[in-house]
């Protein structure tokens, strides 16, 4: 059971790839669905087992690499962590697959995504049931690759193209700070198993590495590296692109799953980063910074997907932010249960584009609730649950999140604060905008576009439906075992917290103006979205036209990539060129080649001296001669 | 004394030899000769590799001492002997040139068509050649091949290659024979010091320390050309895009790793107090190779001539690897030369497939083949990934051990190292892109036919050599653990008697 919940999605994959034209689509797709139910019922169950029956274990599978004092394993651990991220992870992921046969149905090549779809679930089970660093980089790596052949899925537009290389190299930036992390922990610790680390790390706190502390420079490393996956503040710029995947991509890997790879590492390194003290206040501040730039950013996008891809890019930032302050816990249930709604609003948004014609610009939509009700309805569960509104999911773990950031006592928790209270208003605007500028108004769309206008396949709406009762139910059942009375026996030691750090009290104890604050902000963004959007469609773009500057910067996403472009990307290119052009052609070969045209030069001159003339060979012996005569006294 | 019980490793090296007398033997007219002769190199080099699977097989991996051992007098006068024997360092080098041989057989069973009996004696001299340079344990017998192997490859470009071949052919050439000559002075000077030129007699013999920089430089020379390290290294691309796919696969399969495996074999064990000294100079050149010719390998527009580039990064790899002197890095250095020489082989053959059909290695000539030839895009995707170290794939564990080897040695060593993640990823994936993505601008491609019967043949192994390799290294790194532990330990005491004659 705990070896199939990970590798029945590998075979699904494996048969759907290799095998996909000779079996057929249908049974390609059906093949991948019926191992991911399979998986499903095994994650469940062992989420199940091991968080509720307190029964962790580690299936050790063969030893990968055995080198001097350096050994691991591929195995897989379990204990209340991963398996709950195996449990999400494959429930999420079957009702996507299933979703995706409804989405994919005019696809001309079903079973390659159907392939990579389950390829994916495979490398992020791998991930979070890693009991080694290398064995989670495999898993960190193999969801990399699986994201860049989904986004470019469609390979023949250019766009995806280079969105999937785009996604591929930024993640490769962070993972070389994850390789350098798991070098330095080697160095210290000399193993790259967790439970060899976790166990020697209060022997190495004082540890210093080229002058600094060793375990706040491998909380800094790990850090970087999880920035790249989970795409926060100065490595997000692959995330928005992302988006030209298809869409039910975009809520299994840019919502529910990848991108919480860099959270997850945080909660799993926790018995090293709470000896970190540096390192978590460059992950609480980065996180919130995140949490509040993208939240900006989301205010003004036009594109349906995006809007919401820069809300999950300030949803990490939270829990991030979380993790930083030492709330790992809180963090982690952030992100259990925005895996929910925000694969639902993902979800829901391709039912729009669906509906649409694959019109993805909300200027050009409008007037479409009544005609595709579900969805709508979904839309709001979502919307809700992301605003943090109480009873939805949201609302406990973004709640636990602020609570904790001011039981933090500290001015990096305040900044956080600050910077959360911020974003949550801003979500739940761009939220709203987004809700009825898609669903209300008139109709902007062309008249042939809304003709067509129709309501989803059972097949795509089912997920939708398990997905909203998931975005409904999960935060209120599950957070007493999370961040409530159960949660030491409920995670059993998986999360470590510094026995003199007692947040998850300090947390329970925050002033009971946080919560109220919580709930005005995000009523207030709601109410402000629906007064400007219903009442005053106009006054946008006025706002737009008082502060053109402003609105530019934002809509350009701050002008990441142009900078990123302008400092990295052309001097590189062009540096490529003049080291191959002037360093390889001219300079190196110049030296051989040179070399050659001399020696045939002076074979020619060589020619030249046999004149014939026995009076100047003689005087060329004479010189000759002197000159070694003179070398030999002078050597003696 | 063998554990063969017959002389394998003679065996091996001499077998393609004989093949290649057969086919020279054949007459008839030209059709009967050109197919007389490709089935004969296929299954002379098939049994060549099926015999080396007994080292495979039967080779003891708890000791680091050479086995198989062949012996007799042959220069008795000069100390110069025939001694064959393999060790962990050298044996899968063995594997890796018999098995990469039929390979190169069968990929030019239909490309190569004018003089194809001399093209198939090239390769079986050329396979005998190499085999006999990683199996030689005397000094003079390792040169002699290491230097034969030039013939045939001069051969194999100067005649089969492309437009501009005799001008590569003669680059290659010279490029390494100068390096060559000054490692025969260097071999003499040895034999000269210690009246012998038997390998493991060598490594007994502590070479005075004034001498080796001067020795360690003309082993340098040679192997700096071969391996090849930045600023030597500008004949391998020319080599590379004008030699016939099959001369390219060899070239990076095998040849590269000359150059590595001599250092291995003769810098660090012979010259440990030079090799200490120089290393940071070693490293200084190979972290400039990793991010110079992963830039400059961005900016290639042709395939060939990209791959050979990242041959270059890649093997900066291990030459920061091998200059470690610890298990991670040393082991990673051998792990990355077996690797690559599987990968980089395979993505010529990549090429060799498009070559094949379009006769253009030109990136810009392609584009949107995935939509046409989906098989082969999968097997290219696959040896693309494994070029940029994906986990799971043959490049990591040695790019990985070789980044944890230098850590301990200089995190900003390992920092180069690592940049070449990030530039072997931008510039293979640029590559694909342009190949297999993308909308088919040439229409003239549609036509084109996917992987055939022979290549899914050529392919299949080398597939399954790649995921093996990445899935489960401990069945390769237990060959070498205890030969690099032993090379190690004598670094170690070799240092530790200069520290002392330091001291009194």
């Amino acid at each position: 059971m705990f070896v199939g919940a990970v590798f029945f999605p590998l075979l699904g994959a494996i048969i759907s790839g290799l095998f996909g034209r000779l079996i057929g689509d249908k049974a390609a797709q059906w093949t991948t669905v019926f191992f991911m139910v399979l998986a499903a019922v095994c994650g469940v169950t062992a989420f199940f087992e091991v968080g509720f029956g307190s029964a962790p274990r580690t299936e050790v599978l063969f030893t990968w690499v055995d080198v001097g004092d350096m050994q691991f394993s591929w195995a897989l651990r379990y204990d209340t962590l991963s398996a709950m991220m195996v449990g999400m992870v494959t429930f999420i992921s079957t009702f996507i697959h299933l979703y995706s046969v409804g989405y994919m149905s005019h696809d001309e090549t079903p079973s390659r995504f159907f392939a990579y779809l389950s390829l994916f679930t495979f490398m992020m089970l791998m991930l979070v049931t890693a009991d080694n660093l290398v064995q989670l980089f495999f898993g960190w790596e193999g969801v990399g690759l699986a994201s860049y052949l989904l986004i470019g899925y469609w390979y023949e537009r250019e766009s995806a193209c280079n969105a999937a290389m785009k996604a591929f190299i930024v993640n490769r930036v962070g993972d070389v700070f994850f390789m350098l992390g798991m070098a330095l922990t080697f160095y210290v610790f000399s193993s790259v198993e967790f439970g060899a680390i976790f166990a020697a790390v209060p022997q190495h706190v004082n540890d210093r590495f080229l002058g600094l502390p060793a375990l706040e420079l491998i909380g800094v490393l790990f850090f970087l590296g999880a920035c790249g996956k989970s795409a926060q503040l100065g490595l997000h710029t692959w995330l928005p692109d992302a988006m030209e995947g298809p869409t039910p991509v975009s809520a299994l890997i840019h919502a529910a799953t990848m991108v919480t790879a860099g959270v997850f590492l945080m909660a799993r390194m926790s018995p090293l980063m709470e000896y970190a003290p540096v390192a978590l206040s460059i992950v609480t501040v980065v996180g919130a910074s995140t949490a509040l730039f993208a939240a900006t950013i989301g205010c003004v996008q036009n594109d349906i997907k995006r809007v919401i891809a820069y809300s999950t890019c300030s949803q990490l930032g939270y829990m991030f932010a979380a993790a930083g302050v030492g709330l790992y816990q809180a963090s982690v249930f952030h992100l259990f249960t925005h895996a929910f709604f925000k694969a639902l609003l993902f979800l829901g948004a391709g039912s729009v584009i669906h509906a649409m014609s694959d019109e993805q610009d909300i200027r050009k939509m409008g007037g479409i609730w009544k005609k595709i009700p579900i969805t709508y309805a979904m839309f709001w569960i979502g919307s809700l649950a992301l605003a943090g509104i109480p009873i939805f999911a949201g609302y406990y773990s973004k709640d636990a999140i602020l609570e904790g950031a001011i039981a933090a006592h500290s001015g990096v928790g305040t900044y956080a604060f600050v910077c959360m209270v911020l974003a949550a208003f801003l979500t739940a605007f761009y939220s709203w905008r987004l809700i009825i500028l898609t669903f209300h108004g008139a109709p902007r769309a062309d008249h042939h576009t809304m003709e067509h206008v129709h309501e989803s396949p059972a097949v795509m709406l089912i997920p939708l439906l398990v997905l909203s009762l998931g975005a409904i139910f999960t935060g209120f059942t599950f957070a007493p075992y999370f961040i409530g009375e159960h949660q030491a026996e409920f995670w059993n030691g998986a999360i470590f917290n510094l026995p003199a750090k007692h947040m998850i009290e300090a947390m329970h104890h925050a002033p009971h103006w946080v919560a109220t604050l919580a709930k005005t902000v995000a009523l207030s963004g709601i109410v402000l979205a629906f007064a400007i959007y219903m009442g005053a469609p106009k006054l946008p773009a006025k706002v737009a036209g008082a502060v053109p500057g402003l609105y530019r910067f934002l809509l350009n996403k701050w002008y990441f990539d142009e900078l990123y472009n302008w400092l990295f990307v052309q001097p590189l290119r062009r540096l490529a060129r003049g080291l191959w052009q002037t360093g390889d052609v001219r300079i190196i070969d110049g030296m051989p080649n040179g070399a050659a045209a001399i020696t045939a030069g002076m074979g020619r001159s060589a020619m030249r001296l046999q004149t014939g003339r026995v009076a100047s060979y003689a005087f060329a012996m004479i010189i000759g001669l002197v000159v070694f005569v003179s070398l030999f006294l002078l050597g003696r | 004394m063998n554990a063969a019980g017959f002389p394998l490793l003679s065996l091996l090296t001499f077998l393609p030899l004989a093949g290649a007398l057969i086919i020279m033997l054949v007459r008839g007219d030209e059709a009967v000769v050109a197919s007389n002769a490709r089935w004969t190199a296929l299954w002379t080099s098939l049994i060549v590799f099926v015999l080396s699977l007994i080292l495979w097989i039967s080779f003891d991996k708890s000791t680091a001492a050479f086995q198989f051992e062949e012996k007799l007098d042959w220069l008795p006068d000069f100390g110069v002997g025939y001694h064959l024997g393999v060790d962990g360092i050298s044996v899968l080098f063995v594997l890796l040139a018999t098995a990469l041989t039929p390979i190169c057989i069968l990929a030019s069973w239909v490309s190569v068509t004018s003089r194809v009996r001399e093209y198939m004696i090239a390769f079986l001299v050329l396979e005998t050649m190499m085999v006999g340079m990683f199996v030689a344990l005397d000094m003079m017998l390792f040169y002699i091949f290491f230097e034969g192997v030039l013939i045939p490859m001069f051969l194999i470009i100067g005649i089969w290659g492309g437009p501009r071949r005799v001008y590569a052919a003669y680059k290659f050439f010279l490029y390494t024979f100068l390096g060559s000559v000054l490692m025969l002075l260097a071999i003499i000077a040895l034999w000269y010091a210690t009246g012998t030129t038997d390998i493991p007699a060598l490594m007994q013999f502590q070479v005075p320390v004034a001498w080796q920089p001067i020795i360690f430089l003309a082993f340098f020379a040679s192997f700096a050309v071969k391996v090849p390290m930045w600023p030597v290294h500008t004949w391998l691309p020319d080599a590379h895009v004008e030699a016939p796919t099959a001369g390219s696969v060899i070239l990076a399969g095998v040849l590269l790793k000359m150059g590595g495996y001599g250092f291995i074999r003769f810098s660090l064990p012979l010259l440990p107090q030079a090799s200490a000294d120089f290393a940071p100079f070693i490293f200084a050149l190979s972290v400039i190779a990793v991010v110079y010719t992963s830039l400059v390998a961005l900016a290639q527009q042709d395939m060939k001539k990209l791959i050979a580039y990242s041959s270059v990064a890649h093997m900066g790899i291990v030459t920061i690897g091998t200059f470690t002197f610890n298990q991670q890095g040393l082991e990673g250095a051998l792990y990355q030369m077996l690797s690559h020489g599987v990968v980089a082989g395979a993505l010529f053959l990549c090429v060799g497939v498009l070559y094949d059909r379009e006769h253009t290695r030109e990136i810009a000539r392609y584009g949107g083949v995935a939509k046409i030839l989906p098989a082969y895009a999968l097997v290219f995707m696959l040896f693309t990934m494994a070029s940029i170290a994906l986990p799971g794939t043959a490049g990591f564990p040695g790019e990985f051990l070789v980044i944890v080897g230098a850590w301990a040695v200089s995190p900003w060593v390992a920092l180069g190292a690592a940049m070449g993640m990030i530039l072997g990823a931008a510039y293979m994936l640029y590559l694909y892109k342009r190949v297999a993505f993308g909308k088919i601008t040439h229409e003239h491609l549609r036509g084109l036919a996917d992987l055939s019967a022979r290549e899914i043949v050529i392919f299949a192994p080398l597939v399954v050599l790649t995921l093996w390799m990445g899935i489960y290294p401990s069945s390769f790194t237990s060959f070498f653990s205890a030969s690099v532990a032993a090379l190690l330990q004598q670094h170690e005491a070799a240092m530790n008697v200069a520290r002392l004659a330091g001291i009194n």
